[in-house]
């Protein structure tokens, strides 16, 4: 265990220069791996072959295997049937965690940091520097961890709680820790998930400043672009089996999302939306907007049929004022008028009486209950309809349930299961599901497509177009531009001022350079 | 599509604006943390200050050695809870480990006749039955959260009362008097001028103090309350460090209980009734988080001495016997409204 740990504070070996490159065996194999759950074919023989050094993305559709071949390469779960190598050797007992942690490490996308410890005790935890009376040695502790996010370019103070640590930061020094015990395989799983533009592309600068020293990635996303950016190979799943492996150079994205989808499909294909009329009724009104820093002066006006989105980085401030806006925060100044009435500041019963539906940020924490079955999640936010005086008629509740399963497509047996059973874009639905119950006036959607496979982010996407057709104003909080080129348009924040209002039809570039506060003309 | 990324990629950062959430911002670390672990200080140094001009006798070494000697046997109970609580898990069986343990040991060595005892051991094996009994209850207790996956409330509450019926049991609800000299010799001597419960009391507390801020073990218990899968991720056997800080706590209820008896020279059948709400009282107060995690041995100690320091203090002013409960429960609000709102983990 020491020698592992001090191992790598020293700057890893170089590899992959010499010329015998054809040579080398894979830095990781898995040949016919087939894995079942009860009557579920998680993965059906399916293979995958990572050269030293490549960064190798991963792709396909919620529930394609790819959390299951994850959770294969990583040793915590055996599979069924084939082999696993790694750098030609045959991976080791399920039992040897260490010889795992050796060969392969993976960042979650649910973090695996302790959050009342400080970084450089999430680093070595377990595996404290011990003085001679076998008492952990804090300083040499701290140094040791300074060391080692200094060999990975990862400014962190060491002597920080980790809780106190954004996403991106908390997951480079998940990397540093994978790397530290001296695995140059990592697998990130979906890492960008939780992070803006900018963030994004740093995590981009140093994977490729790592692949330069001999690390091997695979990269699971669901946003295209980001594998033809950072990956230069490419695997896609389809229903537990292996479909392609190609050059992410040379395979157009028509290709490969008809690869992951079965089916020659376009990404997105919009009909051009209709102007809303100038008659017709402001659903939202919202003047002088302020919360100290977070937002200043924000002016949104929302028509009934019109989609309003609000873009802006990470800390914008954009989540906060839609977050203002239905009632999970209070503004410090300004009004707001929904349909005619001023519900009161900071009280959600009230936004969703005013005719507010929304789609919370974060599914799992203020989203879904997980436990609760699909029909009490999706009437939650209605109980005057199921049922008078408090009273809940469950048949009333599974019919009102069954229909948005069916409005919604969400693939279940029935609305009685719990929606941890569900895969994340069908969950998602299951919280749009909600946010469309009550028939709003107004759809607040924060980012409403984040983690959901491409399909169910184009589902997801047309029934906001279908519900702004039927007269309901929607207001869209996001950096995506998937969900952001639907829009009619486009309020770009930044700092917590609204910089710029970008009617449909804006390029990508003009876009991106809004949100990061660059002006391109000058 | 692929321009999209283009401009991310060399744009970056615009030079000026600092990242939302990025690298390059280098917090001036503030060791909250570790001041954390004596915010209470001051209020002690405030109830010391208020105690000295209710009463002159306060600030005596006499009166100091009495408080301390007072909390010593209940403060054991606390340092056990904290470990447990900041494995995250709760034992609300310490209070009758309390009783029982050394109960158990009067039990069987007091001799037949005049009370309850059996008198089947000789008065040597006191301490030891004492010793065994805590590890016992530990055992069971852990058997049923760690091992069965029970649910560490619910489990020790029923603890809680078998082993309070158990001793209630045993002793047909009466005292046992004339205790074998070995279970009294603890509890009733001094050492260097101070009574030995005191020391024992320190040097638990000091040990603690080591464990959970500089062995490995300690900082697994702290691993597994912050976050459980983490730990076990790290290659920390989880289940065998929750067995033994389950069976530490209950040993260290039984050696307080030990305290309290030989001071007393009996077990009452109602030893450590109701002490488990100031136990709680304390370690939360004393900065222990009831969701795991957080807290240390050190804030934990600062948490009791308060409590009794102000108890203390209202006897000295001479408040009637009667009210001192009411105005107890009243100093344990306030002082964990205060706890909560200096604590700096209030709402946003």
């Amino acid at each position: 265990m020491e020698e592992i740990a001090g191992g790598p504070a020293s700057p890893p070996p170089a590899r992959g220069d010499g010329p015998a490159v054809a040579a080398r065996p894979a830095a990781v194999e898995a040949e016919r791996v087939t894995k079942r759950y009860g009557e579920t074919l998680a993965l059906d023989g399916a293979h995958i072959t990572i050269e030293p050094g490549a960064t190798h993305a991963l792709v396909g559709r919620n529930g394609a295997g790819k959390s299951t071949l994850v959770s294969i390469l990583t040793g915590l779960q055996a599979p069924d049937d084939g082999e696993v190598r790694f750098a030609g050797v045959p991976a080791p007992r399920p039992a040897d965690r260490d010889a795992w942690r050796e060969r392969v490490a993976c960042v979650y996308q649910k973090s695996t940091i302790i959050p009342e410890l400080t970084v450089a005790e999430n680093l070595y935890l377990n595996r404290h520097d011990r003085n001679r009376l076998r008492l952990i040695g804090w300083k040499s502790l701290w140094r040791k961890a300074a060391e080692l996010l200094e060999t990975w370019s990862v400014e962190v103070d060491v002597r920080r709680p980790a809780g106190e640590l954004g996403v991106e930061q908390r997951q480079f020094v998940e990397i540093a820790r994978a790397l530290s015990f001296g695995a140059r395989f990592v697998i990130l799983d979906e890492p960008t998930a939780q992070l803006d533009g900018a963030a994004i592309a740093r995590l981009f600068e140093r994977m490729r400043a790592m692949r330069e020293r001999g690390v091997t990635f695979l990269f699971i996303s669901h946003h295209l672009q980001e594998i033809y950016e950072v990956c230069d190979t490419v695997t896609v799943y389809r229903d537990a089996r292996h479909i392609l492996t190609a050059p992410v150079a040379g395979l157009s994205q028509g290709d490969l999302v008809a690869a992951m989808t079965g089916e020659a499909a376009r990404l997105r294909d919009h009909a051009v939306r209709v102007p809303v009329p100038e008659r017709a009724p402001v659903v939202l009104d919202v003047r002088g907007l302020s919360h100290g820093e977070v937002y200043r002066d924000v002016d949104l006006r929302v028509r009934a049929g019109e989609i309003v989105g609000l873009a802006g980085l990470g800390g914008s401030g954009k989540i906060e004022v839609a977050e203002t806006i239905v009632g999970l925060r209070a503004p410090q100044s300004g009004t707001l008028e929904v349909a005619g009435s001023r519900p009161r500041p900071g009280s959600v019963p009230d936004s969703l009486a005013a005719g507010v539906g929304f789609v919370p940020r974060d599914r799992h924490h203020q989203g879904l209950v997980p436990l609760m079955s699909i029909a009490d999640n999706v009437t939650m936010t209605v109980p005057e309809r199921l049922g008078t005086a408090g009273f809940v008629s469950v048949r009333r509740k599974d019919t009102l349930a069954r229909e948005m399963i069916d409005n919604l497509a969400i693939k279940t047996p029935g609305p009685e299961l719990p929606v941890a059973g569900l895969s994340g874009g069908n969950q998602q639905k299951v919280v749009m599901a909600r946010a469309l119950a009550g028939e709003p006036r107004l759809l607040v959607l924060i980012t409403p497509t984040a983690g959901v496979d491409v399909r169910s982010k184009e589902f997801l996407l047309g029934k906001v177009e279908e519900s702004a057709g039927n007269g309901t104003g929607v207001v869209i909080a996001s950096d995506e531009l998937d969900d952001l080129r639907l829009c009619d348009r486009v309020l770009v924040m930044f700092h917590g001022r609204v910089v710029a209002e970008l009617p449909a039809g804006w390029h990508d570039h003009e876009m991106v350079a809004a949100m990061e506060g660059v002006d391109l003309d000058a | 599509m692929p321009e999209t990324t283009a401009a991310h990629a060399t744009t970056g950062r615009p030079p000026g604006s600092p990242a939302p959430d990025g690298m390059g911002r280098r917090h001036v670390a503030l060791p909250l943390a570790r001041l954390r672990d004596f915010a209470l200080v001051p209020a002690i140094i405030v109830i010391a200050i208020v105690g000295q001009i209710v009463n002159p006798i306060f600030l005596q070494g006499d009166n100091l050695i009495n408080i301390l000697q007072t909390m010593s046997e209940i403060s054991l109970l606390v340092l056990a809870q904290a470990l447990v609580l900041i494995a995250g898990k709760m034992d609300l069986s310490l209070e009758s480990t309390f009783g029982l343990a050394p109960g158990v040991a009067a039990w069987l060595t007091v001799a037949a006749g005049t009370g309850p005892g059996l008198g089947l051991l000789p008065g040597a094996w006191g301490v030891p039955v004492t010793i065994a009994a805590g590890a016992l209850i530990g055992v069971v207790n852990a058997l049923f959260i760690v091992r069965f996956g029970l649910n560490g409330f619910i489990v020790t509450l029923g603890m809680l009362i078998v082993l309070r019926g158990l001793l209630t049991g045993i002793s047909g609800g009466q005292t046992f008097f004339n205790l074998p000299e070995s279970m009294t010799y603890l509890g009733s001597t001094m050492w260097l001028g101070m009574p030995a419960s005191i020391w024992v009391c320190l040097l638990l507390f000091a040990v603690g103090i080591v464990v959970m801020g500089f062995t490995r073990f300690g900082r697994a218990l702290y691993a597994i309350g912050g976050n459980v899968d983490a730990a076990r991720a790290a290659g920390i056997r989880t289940d065998r460090v929750l067995w033994i800080v389950l069976i530490s706590a209950s040993l260290l209820a039984a050696i307080g209980g030990l305290l309290l008896t030989g001071r007393l020279a009996s077990v009452a059948a109602a030893q450590g009734d109701g002490a488990i709400f100031t136990v709680f009282a304390a370690a939360v107060i004393g900065g222990v988080s009831l969701n795991g995690g957080r807290g240390t041995v050190f804030g934990a100690f600062t948490g009791i001495l308060l409590l009794y320091m102000i108890q203390n203090v209202l006897t000295l002013a001479g408040v009637p016997a009667q009210w001192i409960q009411a105005l107890n429960g009243g100093i344990i609000l306030t002082a964990l409204a205060i706890s909560r709102l200096t604590g700096g983990r209030s709402q946003e």
